[in-house]
C-alpha cells in the first residue's frame, strides 16, 4: 500500500515536470504580445494590389500571383469569373494574360478541349496580394543570387 | 348583350340632370387627382424592397444572394433596391415592364419557381430574360446612375479603363455584356445561351462571349 502510493507520488511528479523551467510565453506574430485570455485588437486589413502590373515569380515553377482585386468573382461549379478574361476564346478582347497549356492537361498529360477540372479552382494556386507586411521574417534567396554568389570568384581563399 | 351597351350608352351621352356643369367639372378634376395619386402610389408600392422579398422565392434566392455584393453592402452606405435595377424609372417604360410582371403573379400562384430546385432549373431562363432586357435598353437601369460622362478614368484600375475606353466607348458592348452576375450568382450558362435575343450583326461577338 504505502509502496504504491509512493510510485503513484513519484508518476505524478516525473508527469507534472515541476522541476522544469517555466516555459518561454509563447509568441504568436498574429496575435502579438496580447496574453491568450484577452483578445487582441485586429489590425486594419490592408487593401488589395490592384495596379494590374504582372510581378515577378520568384522561382519559375511558381504560380503567378493575382496583380487585381477578385472582390466577390464567382468560381463555382456553375461560373468561373476568372475565365470570363483568362480563357482561351477570351483574351483578344479582354487583352489578360491566357491561361498556360498546362491547365487544359490531365493528369496523364493529354491535353483537353477545356479547361482540365483539376485547375479549375484558380485561387488553389493564384493569390492576389495585400500590402501587408510579412509576420513572420523570411530568409528565402533567389536562385539567381546564390548562383552568382556561387560563381562569383573567392579572392581570399588563393 | 347590344341592348345593355345601348341603354349604358344611352345613360353616359344623356345630359346630366341632377348635377350642376360645375360639380361634374370640379369633381372630376379632384377626382382624377384622387385616382391618379393613389394610382401611382399603389404602383411604387409594389417597387418596394418589402414587397419584392415578401414572397419566399425572391427573399431566399435573388435577394439572398444580393446581400453579399456592392450593391447592398459597401464603403459609402448607397445601395441599390430591387427595383432600381429590375424596373425602368421612366413612366411609360415602368407601366409596360408591370404588365410583363404580371407574368410573375401567375408564377406565384402556380408555383412555378417555388422550390429551391424549381427556381435553379428555371434561373438561366429567368436570367436571360434580363440579360435580353438591359441588351435591348442598352443597360438603361445600369446607367441611372453609373452615367459614362462623368466617369473618371484615372480613378479606375487600369484594365477597367482599357475596357471602358473601348468596347464601352465605341458603344460596340454595353454594362450587362461585361458585368453579368454582378448582382446574383450565375447559373451555368450552356455555350451559344449567353442572350436570346442577340443582333444578328453581332453574332460572331456572341459566340466568343458564349464560351465564357
Amino acid at each position: 500500500m504505502n509502496i504504491r502510493a509512493t510510485s503513484i507520488a513519484i508518476v505524478f511528479l516525473i508527469g507534472s515536470n515541476a522541476w522544469a523551467a517555466p516555459p518561454d510565453p509563447m509568441v504568436d506574430p498574429m496575435r502579438g504580445p496580447t496574453p491568450l485570455t484577452e483578445s487582441a485588437t485586429p489590425p486594419l486589413m490592408p487593401p488589395v494590389e490592384n495596379r494590374d502590373v504582372r510581378r515577378m515569380r520568384t522561382y519559375s515553377m511558381q504560380p503567378p500571383t493575382i496583380p487585381h482585386k477578385i472582390d466577390g468573382y464567382q468560381i463555382d461549379k456553375n461560373f468561373n469569373r476568372c475565365l470570363a478574361c483568362h480563357a482561351r476564346v477570351n483574351t483578344e478582347q479582354t487583352q489578360a494574360v491566357p491561361l498556360s497549356v498546362t491547365h487544359y492537361m490531365d493528369r496523364d498529360s493529354n491535353v483537353l478541349a477545356e479547361v482540365s477540372p483539376r485547375r479549375y479552382f484558380c485561387l488553389q494556386c493564384h493569390v492576389p496580394q495585400t500590402e501587408a507586411k510579412p509576420l513572420v521574417p523570411n530568409n528565402f534567396q533567389d536562385i539567381d543570387v546564390i548562383l552568382k554568389r556561387l560563381s562569383a570568384p573567392a579572392p581570399d581563399k588563393k | 348583350m347590344v341592348k345593355l351597351i345601348k341603354r349604358y350608352w344611352n345613360i353616359i351621352r344623356r345630359p346630366s340632370v341632377h348635377f350642376s356643369l360645375g360639380f361634374l367639372t370640379v369633381g372630376g378634376f379632384i377626382g382624377g387627382i384622387l385616382f391618379w395619386g393613389a394610382f401611382n402610389t399603389a404602383m411604387e408600392l409594389t417597387n418596394t424592397e418589402k414587397f419584392c422579398t415578401g414572397c419566399h422565392e425572391m427573399r431566399d434566392n435573388v435577394y439572398a444572394e444580393l446581400k453579399g455584393t456592392i450593391h447592398f453592402t459597401n464603403r459609402s452606405g448607397v445601395r441599390a433596391l430591387c427595383s432600381d435595377c429590375h424596373v425602368p424609372h421612366n413612366w411609360t417604360d415602368k407601366i409596360a415592364r408591370k404588365m410583363q410582371a404580371s407574368k410573375e403573379v401567375w408564377g406565384k400562384i402556380f408555383g412555378t419557381i417555388d422550390t429551391r430546385e424549381k427556381f435553379v432549373d428555371k434561373r438561366l431562363e429567368l436570367a436571360q430574360h434580363e440579360w435580353a432586357r438591359f441588351k435591348a435598353n442598352d443597360s438603361l437601369e445600369c446607367r441611372n446612375c453609373h452615367n459614362y460622362e462623368y466617369m473618371d478614368f484615372t480613378r479606375q484600375s487600369v484594365r477597367a479603363q482599357n475596357m471602358h475606353s473601348t468596347y464601352l466607348a465605341d458603344r460596340s458592348k454595353t454594362c450587362i455584356d461585361c458585368h453579368k452576375g454582378i448582382a446574383h450568382t450565375l447559373p451555368h450558362i450552356p455555350p451559344g445561351q449567353t442572350s436570346e435575343a442577340t443582333p444578328p450583326a453581332r453574332a460572331s461577338k456572341e459566340v466568343a462571349n458564349a464560351a465564357r
